[in-house]
């Protein structure tokens, strides 16, 4: 635990990527600042949503945290260690406590995998447990998640996208992890089903005292999960504070205008929002791109 | 008369595992300058019903097996497939959820709105162009003149959405059908293109036919709405009706299962969960389509023997349910609260 008391603590982190060009000759032109100075910290049991427009570096920040991604500079300071100066053997054990559950169920599930020795990767990888107990673990999983355990020797393919983020939720979960970094967990499924899975999360962070870092660029998805939230545009985190706060008393120009861009399910409201969005539009001509 | 009537259309999908009924016996109506949104998860047949307005079904596997479209008076299910030409692209136009795949990549982006315009209009390589600056501008295109020879790679997700709703009013259509059109694309960007939308198709006074999953653009963007499930229509009603008193079960229950963006207790609460997923086009149940996901469907009543007809329950409100908000009683509701 860092001093301030948070799980995590993010400061001044950045991600460059080198623009190169040149056909035989490869040479770096300039650089992608994809995450450009940006600092958080999130309390245990507590959730971030990390929310942004593509290209924004919500992803890569996620991604840099997990250390899948080598920041170019900065500070992840998790459980009081510095993740970053990590050697690979000592990141490897850390990601017990550090897991993350992808955006596509369709492409971060291994088509040849059964579903069980999909749950039990990560108990096989971190040696826990013998295969009679792992079996018993996966079966335990698969029921927390709302995914049926007799379905363990099937294959990712015979199921819809809920059920595939069900399997990858019982995965993140198998090694009892801390936090999960969720990067667009729901952005793929229909809303009937969106839903059912941002309540298992929910209801998996009351039961076992979980810590996300929420990623998403669905502003009503991020709000109805997160504590905090942090916004984030071109690389930069915009403005940070408590859910309620952000959304009702935005305090940055490119807050107010994403919020105004979001329709609203009500007719009525929505002829409000359209004008107060077309009135922050001219103020902000320049930060948004076209 | 209406400009567009659909009328019981059915389209079927004849695949080896079986006969899907992607889209089965779907009725509306839309007249002259009107927005119609039609609204549905994946797989409820409403992209096959914009397809098969436009003729643009894949033919096999897909066939219209029965029901007619009439546009101005016209069945387009009858029409030769070059009478269908004159009218696609002229008088009904649509654009893609796609905007990046709907562009060829190897052609630049003036050479493909020229190409409509000379198809429909016949006129001269040069008026075309002139016309197709005019339309790029419109599409608030910066630096229009100069940017006709670039190639669609040179443009962002929102600007090429931009340049197929160029291209689709190049021939001053009637109706525009859009089917997820701001569904590829971020959420400022969506909101301009909305707004885009809407104040051409006053100025050009057409049509429109709105294809989302996104209950929020539809309460943005229609006049009326069509709600589907499981290749059928299942309510019908404008707008303010629609979302004042909604009457399907399947409605009620998408209402409930979104996230808000405003009010409060958001973190705490939670969503309405729809359990189950939608039936199998290829043996949907006989019986009501959502029966086997409605919380008031009840083994004893019809729910599980007939499918209820789409039925007028106030003027202009259609439902297609045996359990509708305004006829469920006190008990009913109490039962499905868990």
């Amino acid at each position: 635990m860092s001093s301030n008391g948070a799980l995590l603590s993010v400061t001044d982190l950045h991600k460059h990527f080198p623009v190169r060009e040149g056909l035989l000759i490869e040479r770096t032109v300039s650089e992608v600042k994809a995450v450009d100075g940006v600092s958080f910290d999130i309390p245990e049991g507590e959730t971030l949503g990390l929310v942004g427009e593509s290209g924004s570096g919500k992803s890569t920040t996620g991604y840099c945290i997990l250390q899948l991604l080598k920041p170019t500079s900065g500070s992840v300071r998790f459980l009081g260690e510095e993740l970053t100066g990590l050697s690979r053997e000592a990141m490897r054990r850390m990601r017990r406590e550090l897991q993350i559950v992808f955006q596509d169920p369709y492409a971060s599930l291994d088509p040849r995998m059964t579903v069980g020795d999909i749950v039990a990767e990560p108990l096989v990888v971190h040696s826990i447990g013998d295969r009679r107990r792992r079996r018993d673990t996966v079966r335990e999983l698969l029921d927390v998640v709302g995914f049926n355990p007799n379905f363990t020797n099937r294959y990712p393919h015979e199921f819809s996208g809920g059920q595939r983020q069900r399997i990858g939720i019982a995965r993140a979960l198998a090694l009892n992890p801390k936090l999960i970094v969720c990067d667009e967990p729901v952005s793929a499924l229909d809303v009937s089903i969106q839903a059912q899975i941002l309540n298992l999360l929910k209801d998996l962070q009351r039961d076992f005292g979980l810590t996300y870092l929420f990623i998403a660029h669905d502003l009503a998805v991020v709000r109805a999960m997160s504590d905090r939230i942090a916004v984030m545009n071109r690389g930069k985190l915009v403005e940070i504070g408590l859910a309620e706060e952000v959304y009702t008393n935005p305090q940055e120009d490119y807050t107010k205008a994403l919020l105004s861009a979001v329709p609203v399910p009500d007719p009525r409201r929505m002829k409000e929002r359209k004008a107060e969005r077309r009135r922050l539009r001219g103020a902000l001509a320049d930060t948004l791109a076209t | 008369m209406a400009l567009l009537e659909v009328n019981d259309l059915r389209t079927h999908f004849f695949t080896r595992e079986g006969v899907v009924q992607a889209v089965d016996g779907v009725s509306f109506s839309l007249e002259r300058g009107k927005t119609l949104g039609i609204v549905g998860e994946s797989g409820c047949g409403k992209s096959v019903t914009a397809l098969s307005i436009m003729g643009l079904i894949p033919r096999p596997p897909a066939r219209i097996v029965s029901g007619s479209v009439v546009f101005e008076g016209r069945d387009l299910t009858t029409l030769r497939e070059h009478d269908l030409e004159d009218v696609r692209g002229n008088e009904i136009a649509m654009i893609f959820q796609d905007p990046m795949t709907c562009l060829n990549p190897t052609l630049r982006i003036g050479t493909q709105i020229t190409e409509t315009i000379r198809r429909h209009k016949g006129v001269s390589k040069a008026e075309a162009r002139k016309r197709a600056v005019e339309l790029l501008d419109e599409v608030q295109i910066p630096n229009a003149a100069g940017r006709l020879d670039d190639y669609p790679h040179r443009y962002s997700g929102g600007m090429r959405q931009r340049v197929m709703i160029a291209m689709a009013l190049s021939c001053n259509p009637k109706l525009l059908i859009a089917d997820e059109p701001t569904t590829a694309l971020d959420v400022t960007v969506q909101a301009q293109v909305l707004d885009l939308l809407e104040q051409l198709r006053q100025e050009y006074g057409m049509a429109m036919i709105i294809i989302t999953h996104d209950m929020g653009v539809v309460a943005e963007a229609a006049d009326d709405i069509v709600v589907m499930y499981a290749g059928q229509v299942v309510e019908q009603a404008s707008v303010l009706e629609l979302f004042d008193h909604p009457e399907h079960p399947y409605t009620e229950a998408l209402l409930g299962a979104l996230p808000q963006i405003e009010g409060e207790g958001i973190r705490e609460g939670r969503l309405t969960a729809i359990p189950g997923r939608p039936p199998d086009l290829i043996r949907p149940p006989t019986a009501c389509r959502f029966g086997p996901r409605c919380p008031y469907a009840d083994d004893e009543d019809r729910c599980t023997k007939e499918n209820p007809e789409l039925r007028e329950l106030r003027p202009g409100h259609l439902v297609r349910s045996a359990h509708p908000t305004s006829e469920r009683s006190r008990a009913d509701t109490r039962m499905a609260v868990p």
